[in-house]
């Protein structure tokens, strides 16, 4: 018996938890078989069961970076009023489903109460998807947590309302990899530099060979500087991407000044009406302005502002900008359009207007 | 010492706004005193200042893991450790969630108490993978930490060069636009890759992602090298009675420009007597006249899915969207869902065989061209799979009438069918 004790314990290797097993019961009675839903107000969504059953679900807002009292303040509100059971979104929203549409109510006065914003559906501005930035990431240019929390407080307005076109989903990022991924409106870091390298330090850190590899542009080579073996990098070709980071953390491409902010729009995952499309480059430039970043929140807002007086019903952003065109999109968020606006990545001719089509 | 909290005039400016602080939660756990978790976060939040105060990152990472796994734990290790010494090991530990997020409130109270007991405290629901990542734990901490999740039921989740923890829609839970049954599949299709989940060695990242609908709710289309899309293959189903109700609601005017007008391949037109009529031969199941009118209209009974290949982000060659690799298969019973399972071990395997270090799936297909993917996984070619035939004339055709008995015979036996 002490000698089992002592063998190390080993993984049970049990893969993707079953949601049965913590699935609402309303749920998992009726799961696939649903007839219909709608949605009686912001931030509740109504769907009825080919059985006849009702369920309500409200959707609130959270800081996605939970302390354990957030978690059970969640869990006390589900318990006293929502059957003991959440979802989460991929959006970091946590829903409550309730199977009376007198149980509504009350969640609704608790959530908001206790600081949870109740909101985030259909034609709102959902929780923005971000990253890990200063908290935890190992190559972050910013802090993604409150980048988000900045725009969620000058947003806060839009979640708690559905007055956009449709629904628009927002992305941070704290390098140009964008885990975030696409948006409607992404904001994420441009550096503007090449990267600066502690020469002392890459042949004991970086396997140089995938260093190189790693490259985009094929700017990176072998050097030796001081008798060591180093990397260098051609600073004309360099597109200050940062790819080299990452497995080569020597060569720092973080900057407090030259790592800037940029803002994309009209990027859509859904294959719905248009098919899936990429956000475009709109501004750069931008201050990396901790804590508050009041200037990218300016121009988001500009540019959601825009979106909300232009767009027809159901026209999600690339949508919109697709029927009034590039030109206008410029001239109702004076935004500069400029030579960076351009594409000259590969693929680059298909970014270009091969066509007598122009708004005048 | 331990007991004060630094000075953080920069991260305070983050507790002002409606929005929830993650600032405020930081603090709530620097201010649990008697907690093991206050001294790491009074540390923490030291740190963080430090970053906002400079505008950089201090973390690296290293080796941390734990025993019988290559991967699923992301080491943070303090550069400024000497300084922020109680947080100085601040590793994640990524868990993998009861697909479609459900929670009962024991599991997450169970959760906390964990994460009290070993990490920090801080916990987020969820990271942009779809894992649960517990933040904050101690070099030392990590295998118990884990032990007790993993007896909890909860399994690590991936990262580095192996398959990456997956997501699906809350589909058939709670939607009646599902198609299949999301969290099955992507249970049955992850569940068969633990290996290269847990003891990695692929070229870079594989992801899969399940939506119920075009409506891809989980972003499969750009977000995962594996992405399966909710489709039917028979008609949209119509209520008139309801069609004539949102006309009413909506005006014609409104119908016409909200749902006739919207449609991507002009499918749809308003009859005289405010019936729908619609051209079903032409319908894309993109799902915008089913988002407007969920009451008219349901998606058909034949039920099935589309499969794209190969969406990323940008490293190394810039964006790329999945491409449509199976356009259509019914997923009914139990041999849909092995037949789903076997694909994505074909496709997995192709991917190792093939790929070069660092390059994900859609890197793969652009530099071997599309036609030698599928002939490496055994799939036919498909005008799905394409948005038009070719335009250069700079191709070998000298195979033509093989390929043409081919796609005749494809075509006979699907008639015989």
């Amino acid at each position: 018996m002490s000698e089992a004790q002592e063998a190390p314990r080993m993984p049970d290797e049990t893969g993707v938890p079953d949601p049965m097993l913590y699935m609402h019961p309303a749920l998992k009675k009726n799961y696939g078989k649903w007839a219909w839903h709608d949605r009686p107000r912001v931030g509740v969504l109504h769907h009825v069961a080919k059985s006849g059953d009702e369920v309500w679900t409200v959707k609130a807002g959270t800081q996605r970076q939970m302390d354990v009292h957030t978690i059970r303040e969640l869990a006390d509100i589900a318990d006293e009023l929502a059957s003991g059971h959440v979802r989460f979104t991929t959006r970091s929203n946590v829903e409550f489903m309730v199977t009376s549409e007198a149980e509504v109510e009350p969640l609704i006065a608790r959530l908001e109460a206790a600081g949870y914003p109740v909101g985030g559906t259909g034609n709102s501005v959902s929780m923005i998807s971000h990253t890990q930035g200063w908290l935890h990431c190992d190559i972050p240019g910013t802090d993604a947590s409150g980048v988000v929390k900045s725009l969620m407080d000058a947003m806060f307005h839009e979640f708690k309302h559905e007055e956009m076109p449709n629904r628009v989903k927002i992305t941070t990022s704290c390098c140009q990899i964008n885990c975030g991924g696409q948006g409607d409106i992404a904001i994420n870091i441009q550096h503007t530099k090449p990267p600066v390298i502690n020469h002392d330090l890459v042949s004991n850190m970086c396997e140089r060979p995938a260093v190189v590899a790693r490259c985009p542009v094929a700017a990176i080579r072998p050097a030796l500087v001081n008798g060591k073996p180093t990397l260098e990098v051609d600073e004309k070709k360099c597109v200050c991407c940062g790819a080299c980071f990452p497995p080569c953390p020597p060569m720092q491409i973080n900057d407090p000044v030259h790592s800037k902010i940029a803002i994309w729009v009209g990027g859509k995952h859904s294959s719905t009406r248009s098919k899936p499309s990429f956000h475009k480059l709109v501004a750069a430039g931008i201050p990396n302005n901790a804590p508050r970043w009041p200037e990218a929140t300016e121009i988001v807002l500009k540019i959601l502002a825009a979106y909300k007086a232009g767009g027809k019903p159901w026209e999600r952003m690339s949508e919109w900008i697709d029927r009034i065109g590039w030109p206008r999109f410029f001239e109702v968020t004076g935004l500069p359009f400029t030579k960076f606006h351009i594409e000259d990545w590969r693929g680059g001719r298909n970014a270009l207007n091969a066509s007598s089509h122009v708004h005048l | 010492m331990a007991t004060e909290s630094p000075k953080t005039p920069l991260l305070d400016q983050l507790e002002d706004g409606p929005w929830p602080s993650f600032v405020s939660g930081l603090k709530r756990l620097a201010n649990d005193e008697g907690k093991s978790y206050a001294p790491i976060m009074k540390s923490l939040l030291g740190q963080l200042e430090h970053s906002y105060e400079t505008r950089k990152g201090y973390w690296k990472g290293g080796t941390i893991g734990v025993r019988g796994y290559g991967a699923g734990v992301i080491p943070r290790f303090s550069e400024v450790g000497d300084k922020y010494k109680e947080s100085k090991e601040f590793h994640t530990l990524r868990i993998m969630p009861p697909a479609g997020m459900h929670y009962n409130t024991e599991t997450l109270r169970k959760f906390c108490d964990i994460w009290e007991k070993y990490g920090s405290g801080l916990i987020a629901m969820h990271g942009q993978s779809g894992d649960v990542m517990f933040q904050g734990v101690s070099s030392e901490n990590v295998q118990p930490a884990f032990d007790e999740l993993n007896e909890l039921g909860f399994d690590l989740g991936g990262a580095g060069a192996g398959v990456r923890t997956s997501m699906s829609c809350v589909g058939a839970a709670r939607c009646e636009q599902s198609c299949y049954d999301e969290a099955k599949a992507l249970r049955m299709v992850i569940n068969n890759m633990l290996d290269d989940m847990h003891r990695p060695s692929l070229p870079y990242k594989f992801k899969a992602k399940f939506s119920g609908c075009a409506n891809d709710c989980v972003n499969a289309s750009h977000r995962s090298d594996f992405a399966v899309l909710g489709t039917w293959a028979d008609d949209i189903k119509v209520d008139q009675s309801e069609i004539k109700k949102k006309v009413a609601e909506l005006g014609r005017k409104g119908f016409n420009d909200q749902v006739v007008n919207m449609c991507p391949t002009r499918a749809l037109s308003l009859n005289d007597d405010d019936t729908l009529e619609i051209d079903n031969e032409s319908c894309v199941k993109c799902m915008h006249c089913i988002n407007v009118c969920t009451k008219a209209l349901s998606v058909g009974d034949e039920k099935g899915v589309t499969i794209l290949i190969g969406g990323k982000r940008t490293l190394k060659i810039g964006d790329l969207m999945g491409t449509v690799v199976v356009p259509f298969h019914k997923m009914e019973d139990e041999d849909d869902y092995e037949w789903l399972v076997d694909l994505s071990a074909n496709v997995l395997d192709f991917f190792a065989e093939n790929a070069l270090e660092h390059e994900r799936t859609g890197e793969m297909i652009e530099r071997i061209g599309l036609v030698n993917f599928l002939e490496g996984i055994g799939v036919d070619v498909d005008p799905n799979m394409v948005s038009h035939p070719r335009t250069s004339s700079y191709v070998r055709v000298d195979g033509w009438d093989e390929e043409v008995e081919k796609w005749n015979a494809r075509k006979g036996a699907k008639a015989a069918e």
